[in-house]
C-alpha cells in the first residue's frame, strides 16, 4: 500500500523538476519498462489476497495514468519548446520576390473573335471557316462581282498568278459560297478569319479580321437581320441601349443592301458607344442577292436571308480603346501586354464576355 | 461626287435646309462623305501675277519670286515650280490659308534662307485638278481680277457624295435630285429640252464599224460652225468654281457643265482638224496618239477609237486627242454624245491606266436614251455664248435600246422587308422615280428607266421601294435564343484550347501577317515550294509565308531591339504549300528568346533550351486530350533547327504525320539576321497533322480504376553506349511487364570519371504495382532481375554496381 504511495510521490517530484528529453525518457522506463516499478506492481496483482485485490489493482491504474499524462505531458512540452526554438533561427525576409513567372496573353483580335463567337452562339449561329487562298470565282463572280465590275475597284487584290485566278481573299464572304455548295439550307453560320486588300496606311493594314455572317432559311426578312444585329452590337459593347442606323448603300452580293452605324460621343479623347449623336460605320450587310443563292444551287423562290461582314480589328479598336491599326501586327512587347488578355479570361455566356 | 444645294436647286423646288438635305441624302443611300465649307476658307486665294522671278540663291531648282497681289501689294515667294516666269498669272495664298487638298495651314517660313511669304498653287493643291506639275495658269482675262479672290463668294459649301458603283444617273445633279423628290425632299423641276430645228446638212460623215466587240453602240452629233469660242460668262464660271472645277474655255466648259449637270458625258472636236469624217473602230496593235492630258498612248488592238482617214483623234468615251481639240481659236465644231459599253471602257483605261470623268461614267453606265437631249441641250448654250449655227442631228446606231421590263409582285416587298406599304405608296414611289407603272391584276407592271442600268429583278425593285420609304422603318425582330447545333466543331475546339494552353504557359499571342520577307522566308523554307505575291504591298512582303518562324524572329530581333531580353512568343495561324486554296495547314508556334531566370537571388542563370521547349509542347498535347505514352519523338528536323539539338514528335508511330518540331534554332540563322541573344528556341505544332480526338471527354471519364496494393520503387543504373536513346531504354524496360510496371523514369545521366569511353550511365527509377495484391520480395525480386537482364540482351547494358 505505501509502496505504491511512495513511488508516485518520488516519481512526481522527480518529474516536476528541470529535466531534459533523455531524463524523462529515463524515467519513462524505469516506471514502465520491462522491470519498471509500476510493471513489477502490477505483476504483483495476482499474489495479493482477494479482499484486497480489487482496491488495488484500482489504486494501481490510478496511479499509473496519474504518471503517465504527466510524462507525456512533460515530452509534447518540451517537443515544442524545441520547435519554437528552431522555428526562432528559421526566420527569414519574407520581403524578397517570389520565384519569378511570367503571363502569357491573348491577342485583342482572338479575344475579340472568342467574344463575337460567343454572342453568336447564343443566338444559334455556327462557326465556319475558309482558306485565305481562294480562287477569283468564289471571292468575286460568284458573289454577283463579274470581271468587269465597278465593285472590284473597290477591292485592292494581292494576286498569286499572272491570270488573276489565284488570290488572298479580299473578304470573308467566299465562305458564304462554300458553306452553301457544301450543305443544305438552313444556313445560320459565322466565319471570323484573314482577309487582304493590298492597301497601307494609318487606317489601313494589308492583312485584317472580318466576320462574316449568313442566315439563310424560309422567311428571314430585314426585320430580322436589323434585330440580330442590333443584338450584337448590344451585347458586344455590354451596354444597354445602343443607337443604331441602318442606311442605303451597296454591294454587289446583297440586295437590298445596307450600312449600319453607330452613336457614339468623345469623352475625355475616347470614344463612347451608346448613345451619343455622332454616327461611326462599323458594318455592311443586305439580304443575300438572288444571283447568289442560284450560283450555289440555292432556290431562291423558296430560300432567302441576310448576310453581314463586320471589321473586327475595328470592333476591338472600339471597345478597347486602341487607335492604331498597325500596331496590332507589330508584336510590340509592350503592345501586347498591355492590350492582350490573360488566357484564363475566356468570353463565355455565363460569365460575361468581360471581367 | 461633289454637288452644293445652290446646283440642286436648279433640279429641285424646296424650301428645307441645308442640314435637312445632308441628313435626306445619306438616308436615301447617297452617303455624304464630308462637307467643306467654302465660303470663309477659300476666299484667301487670290489671283496674282509673278512680276519677277530670280534663281534661288541656294537652290538650282527654286526660284525666288515678286508676286503683285494686288493694292501695289508685293509678296516675296519661293516656288520650285518650272512654270514659274514673269508675266504668269496664278493664284496665290497667303499666310493662314488652309491648303485644300493636304489641309495644312500656311505659315511664314524660311526656304533654304531665304523667307517665303506665302506660296504659288498647282491645281491639285486647290483640288480643281490632279495636275501637279507647275503652278496654276490664268489666261489673261484675269488680269482685272489681280488682288481679287479666285473662288467666288459661294454660301452653299461642297458637299462630297459618296457615290455606290451601281447609281450612274447621281454622277449627275439631275439624278440625284430626282431621287430627293421621290423621297419627300422637294418637287423635281420640269426641265424639257426642246428639241433643235435647223435646215443646216450635217456635212461630216460619221460611220461605226460593225466589227466583234465594237465597244460603241450610238454615236450622235452635230456640227456646229462659225462659232467665237471665248471665256464662259461669269455664271458658267462660278458654276464650276463652285464645285472645284477649273473653268477652261466657253466650249469645254459647256459639255463639263452638261455632263455635271445631267450625267450626258459629251465631246467637242475642232472639226476642221478631222479629216473627212469620223470612223468608229477597233485600234490596231501599236496606233498612237497624243490625248489631251499632253500624253502620248500606245494602243492594244480592239480598243474603241473615235478616227478619221489621218488615224486616231482619241478614245471613244475616255479622253480625246490634242489634234482634234478645241481652242479659243476654233471655228467650226463637231458635238460628240455616244453609247460606250461599260466593259469596253473598262478594259481599255484598265490596260491604259486611264481615269476620267467621262471614263467613270460610261463604266457605269450612261443613259442610252440622253444622246439626244445632250446634244440639244449643249449645242444651244453654245450657241447662246459663242454664236454660231447648229446643223442637224445625226445619230449612227448599230444597237437600239431595248426597254427593261419587270412583272413586279408587290407581295414580295414584305417578304424580303418585312413591313408593310400600300400599293399606292409604291406606285407613287416609283413612278417618281421614272418608272412606267401598270397595275395588272395582282401584278404591277413596270419598265424601267433608261438611266438605271442597275435595276434587272424584282428584288432591285425591293430595294428601291424600302430605300425611298426609309430603312428606319425595317422592324427590329429580336432573335430566338436557340442552338441546333453546336457553336464550334473539333477541329475549332482544338484550335481554342491550344491557343489558350500555350498563351498560359507564359507565351505572348502575336498575330502577324501571311506574307513575309523572301530572304526571311529562306531560312526557314526548308523543301517547300516558294509561293509569290504578283503584286505584293513592297518587296518586303513579297512571298507567303511557309513557316511562322519568319515573323517571328523578325519580331522578336525588333523587341530585343527595344531592350527586351526574355521572350516568349507565339502565333496560331496558316502557313502556305502552295498556291491553291487549301494548301495551307495551321500551326502553333512558339519561340523563346533569353533566358528562363535571369539575375534572381534565388535561382540560378539558366538559359531557354529544348527542353523547356519539349516540355511546352508535351503538356500542350497532354491537356489537349493526347496519350503522351504514346508519342514517340527522334531527332529529324528540317534544317532550320540545330541538327543535335532539336526534335519531332509524333503522336502514335513513325508512321504517323509529325505532330510537332521542337528545338533549338539553328545557330547560322542567328547570325543572319543580326541577333543578339543567349539562347532562341521555338516549336512548331502541326493542327492539321493531329488526330482529332474521337472520343469525348465524357467517354474518356467513364471508366475509373486504380490500384489499392503497395507500390514499390526499384532504383537502376546502366552504362550503356552513348547512342542509345533514353526512350529506347525506357521502352525496353516498360515492356518488360505492361501490367506490373505503371512508370519508368530518368533521374540521372552521367558521363565521364568512371564511366568508359563512349558510353554513359543512366539513373532510372521503376514504379511497380499490382492491381491484385501486395507484392513480396520475391515478386519484385524477380522482375528486378528480370529488367536487368533484358536491358543487358537489348541494348547491351551494363548494370552498375
Amino acid at each position: 500500500m505505501s509502496d505504491l504511495k511512495k513511488i508516485k510521490d518520488e516519481f512526481l517530484s522527480k518529474l516536476n523538476g528541470k529535466l531534459d528529453i533523455s531524463e524523462i525518457n529515463q524515467i519513462k522506463s524505469d516506471l514502465f519498462g520491462k522491470s519498471g516499478l509500476i510493471s513489477t506492481q502490477f505483476k504483483k496483482i495476482g499474489a495479493i489476497a482477494e479482499s484486497e485485490r480489487k482496491k488495488f489493482a484500482s489504486d494501481l491504474n490510478i496511479i499509473k495514468d496519474e504518471l503517465q499524462d504527466l510524462i507525456s505531458s512533460k515530452i509534447n512540452e518540451l517537443e515544442s519548446a524545441e520547435i519554437n526554438k528552431k522555428l526562432e533561427k528559421e526566420k527569414i525576409d519574407i520581403t524578397l520576390p517570389e520565384r519569378s513567372f511570367v503571363r502569357g496573353k491573348i491577342h485583342p483580335v482572338s479575344q475579340t473573335i472568342d467574344e463575337i463567337s460567343s454572342i453568336f452562339s447564343e443566338i444559334g449561329f455556327s462557326v465556319e471557316e475558309g482558306p485565305d487562298v481562294e480562287n477569283e470565282y468564289n471571292n468575286f463572280t460568284a458573289l454577283n462581282t463579274p470581271e468587269n465590275h465597278p465593285a472590284r475597284d473597290m477591292h485592292d487584290t494581292f494576286y498569286l498568278d499572272e491570270k488573276k485566278q489565284k488570290l488572298l481573299r479580299t473578304h470573308t464572304s467566299p465562305v458564304q459560297i462554300r458553306t452553301m455548295l457544301k450543305d443544305k439550307p438552313p444556313f445560320k453560320i459565322i466565319a471570323p478569319g484573314r482577309t487582304y486588300r493590298s492597301d497601307s496606311d494609318q487606317t489601313h493594314s494589308p492583312m485584317f479580321h472580318q466576320v462574316e455572317g449568313l442566315h439563310i432559311d424560309k422567311d428571314i426578312n430585314m426585320g430580322h437581320l436589323k434585330g440580330c444585329l442590333n443584338y450584337f452590337i448590344k451585347e458586344f459593347f455590354e451596354v444597354d441601349k445602343i443607337r443604331m442606323r441602318f442606311r442605303p448603300s451597296h454591294f454587289p452580293f446583297t440586295e437590298p443592301s445596307a450600312e449600319v452605324d453607330i452613336g457614339y460621343e468623345m469623352k475625355d479623347g475616347k470614344i463612347i458607344i451608346g448613345e451619343g449623336d455622332q454616327w461611326l460605320e462599323i458594318l455592311g450587310c443586305g439580304m443575300v442577292h438572288p444571283n447568289v443563292l442560284k450560283n450555289v444551287k440555292v432556290d431562291p423562290s423558296k430560300f432567302q436571308g441576310y448576310a453581314f461582314g463586320i471589321g473586327i480589328d475595328r470592333l476591338a479598336m472600339l471597345k478597347y480603346g486602341i487607335n492604331d491599326l498597325r500596331a496590332f501586327f507589330d508584336c510590340d512587347y509592350r503592345w501586347l501586354n498591355h492590350f492582350g488578355f490573360d488566357p484564363l479570361d475566356v468570353p463565355t455566356n455565363y460569365r460575361g464576355l468581360s471581367r | 461626287m461633289i454637288i452644293t444645294f445652290d446646283w440642286l436647286k436648279d433640279h429641285l423646288k424646296t424650301n428645307l435646309k441645308e442640314k435637312n438635305l445632308l441628313e435626306q441624302l445619306t438616308k436615301i443611300g447617297l452617303e455624304v462623305e464630308s462637307i467643306e465649307r467654302l465660303s470663309v476658307d477659300k476666299e484667301l486665294f487670290k489671283v496674282a501675277e509673278i512680276i519677277k522671278t530670280e534663281k534661288h540663291p541656294n537652290a538650282d531648282r527654286l526660284k525666288v519670286c515678286d508676286v503683285n497681289i494686288g493694292e501695289n501689294e508685293i509678296k516675296k515667294v519661293v516656288c520650285g515650280a518650272e512654270n514659274a516666269r514673269e508675266g504668269l498669272l496664278t493664284i496665290y495664298a497667303p499666310q493662314g490659308a488652309i491648303i485644300p487638298k493636304t489641309k495644312t495651314k500656311l505659315a511664314v517660313t524660311k526656304i533654304r534662307g531665304v523667307t517665303s511669304y506665302g506660296m504659288l498653287c498647282s491645281e491639285s493643291e486647290l483640288n480643281l485638278s490632279n495636275e501637279s506639275d507647275g503652278i496654276v495658269e490664268l489666261n489673261k482675262e484675269f488680269r482685272k481680277n489681280i488682288g481679287k479672290s479666285y473662288f467666288s463668294k459661294s454660301k452653299s459649301n461642297l458637299i462630297d457624295l459618296s457615290i455606290t458603283p451601281n447609281r450612274p444617273d447621281c454622277l449627275g445633279i439631275r439624278g440625284i435630285a430626282r431621287d430627293l423628290a421621290a423621297s419627300g425632299f422637294g418637287k423635281l423641276v420640269d426641265l424639257e429640252e426642246k428639241k433643235i430645228h435647223s435646215r443646216n446638212k450635217h456635212t461630216l460623215k460619221v460611220k461605226i464599224n460593225k466589227e466583234k466587240g465594237q465597244g460603241c453602240t450610238a454615236f450622235g452629233s452635230c456640227l456646229i460652225t462659225n462659232v467665237k469660242n471665248s471665256e464662259s460668262p461669269k455664271w458658267l464660271k462660278d458654276k464650276l468654281i463652285s464645285i472645284g472645277q477649273k473653268p477652261i474655255s466657253a466650249i469645254v466648259d459647256i459639255t463639263n457643265y452638261v455632263m455635271l449637270d445631267v450625267n450626258r458625258p459629251l465631246h467637242a472636236y475642232d472639226a476642221d482638224k478631222i479629216e473627212k469624217g469620223i470612223i468608229v473602230r477597233n485600234s490596231k496593235s501599236g496606233e498612237e496618239f497624243t490625248a489631251l492630258d499632253n500624253k502620248n498612248y500606245k494602243l492594244e488592238s480592239g480598243m474603241c477609237v473615235i478616227s478619221d482617214n489621218k488615224g486616231v483623234l482619241g478614245l471613244g468615251g475616255i479622253i480625246g486627242g490634242t489634234r482634234s481639240g478645241t481652242k479659243f481659236d476654233t471655228k467650226n465644231i463637231l458635238l460628240e454624245s455616244a453609247y460606250f459599253e461599260p466593259e469596253s471602257i473598262r478594259n481599255t483605261a484598265k490596260k491604259l491606266n486611264l481615269d476620267t470623268d467621262a471614263k467613270f461614267r460610261f463604266e457605269r453606265g450612261i443613259d442610252p436614251l440622253s444622246i439626244e437631249n445632250g446634244l440639244n441641250k449643249a449645242a444651244k448654250l453654245i450657241k447662246k455664248i459663242c454664236g454660231g449655227e447648229i446643223s442637224k442631228i445625226d445619230i449612227q446606231k448599230i444597237e437600239t435600246y431595248k426597254t427593261k421590263k419587270i412583272s413586279f409582285d408587290p407581295n414580295i416587298f414584305e417578304k424580303i422587308s418585312g413591313f408593310k406599304i400600300s400599293l399606292k405608296e409604291m406606285i407613287i414611289i416609283l413612278e417618281n422615280l421614272g418608272f412606267g407603272v401598270k397595275s395588272d391584276k395582282k401584278k404591277l407592271k413596270l419598265i424601267v428607266p433608261s438611266w438605271r442600268p442597275d435595276i434587272s429583278q424584282e428584288v432591285d425593285i425591293v430595294e428601291e421601294l424600302v430605300r425611298i420609304s426609309g430603312y428606319e422603318k425595317i422592324k427590329n425582330i429580336e432573335p430566338i435564343k436557340q442552338r441546333k447545333k453546336s457553336t464550334l466543331n473539333k477541329f475549332q475546339k482544338l484550335f481554342h484550347f491550344l491557343q489558350r494552353s500555350i498563351a498560359s504557359k507564359g507565351y505572348l499571342e502575336v498575330i502577324t501577317w501571311s506574307f513575309t520577307d523572301q530572304r526571311y522566308n529562306d531560312y526557314f523554307r526548308d523543301k517547300k515550294k516558294e509561293i509569290k505575291i504578283i503584286n505584293p504591298i513592297s518587296s518586303e512582303l513579297g512571298v507567303l509565308r511557309n513557316s511562322v518562324f519568319s515573323n517571328l524572329i523578325m519580331h522578336i530581333n525588333k523587341n530585343l531591339d527595344r531592350g527586351f531580353k526574355d521572350l516568349s512568343v507565339f502565333e496560331i495561324g496558316p502557313i502556305f504549300n502552295g498556291s491553291n486554296p487549301g494548301e495551307q495547314n495551321t500551326v502553333v508556334c512558339g519561340m523563346s528568346a533569353g533566358k528562363k531566370s535571369r539575375l534572381s537571388w534565388i535561382e540560378k542563370d539558366r538559359n531557354v533550351d529544348v527542353f523547356d521547349m519539349k516540355r511546352d509542347v508535351i503538356q500542350t498535347l497532354v491537356e489537349a486530350g493526347y496519350d503522351s505514352k504514346k508519342f514517340f519523338i527522334d531527332n529529324k528536323t528540317p534544317n532550320y533547327y540545330h541538327p543535335g539539338k532539336s526534335g519531332r514528335l509524333f503522336l502514335d508511330n513513325r508512321n504517323d504525320q509529325v505532330a510537332a518540331y521542337f528545338g533549338e534554332i539553328h545557330p547560322n540563322i542567328l547570325k543572319q539576321v543580326d541577333m543578339k541573344t543567349e539562347s532562341l528556341v521555338g516549336f512548331e505544332i502541326f493542327m492539321d497533322n493531329l488526330k482529332l480526338p474521337e472520343k469525348t471527354l465524357n467517354d474518356l471519364k467513364v471508366k475509373f480504376s486504380f490500384s489499392d496494393y503497395q507500390k514499390s520503387e526499384r532504383d537502376f543504373a546502366f552504362i550503356i553506349n552513348k547512342n542509345v536513346n533514353a526512350q529506347d531504354l525506357i521502352n525496353v524496360i516498360s515492356s518488360v511487364d505492361e501490367i506490373l510496371i505503371k512508370n519508368v523514369k530518368v533521374f540521372d545521366v552521367y558521363e565521364g570519371e568512371n564511366i568508359p569511353e563512349n558510353h554513359k550511365s543512366i539513373a532510372i527509377s521503376v514504379t511497380i504495382q499490382s492491381s491484385e495484391k501486395t507484392l513480396n520480395e520475391a515478386d519484385l525480386e524477380q522482375i528486378n532481375n528480370l529488367i536487368i537482364k533484358t536491358v543487358e540482351n537489348k541494348t547491351g547494358a551494363k548494370i552498375r554496381s
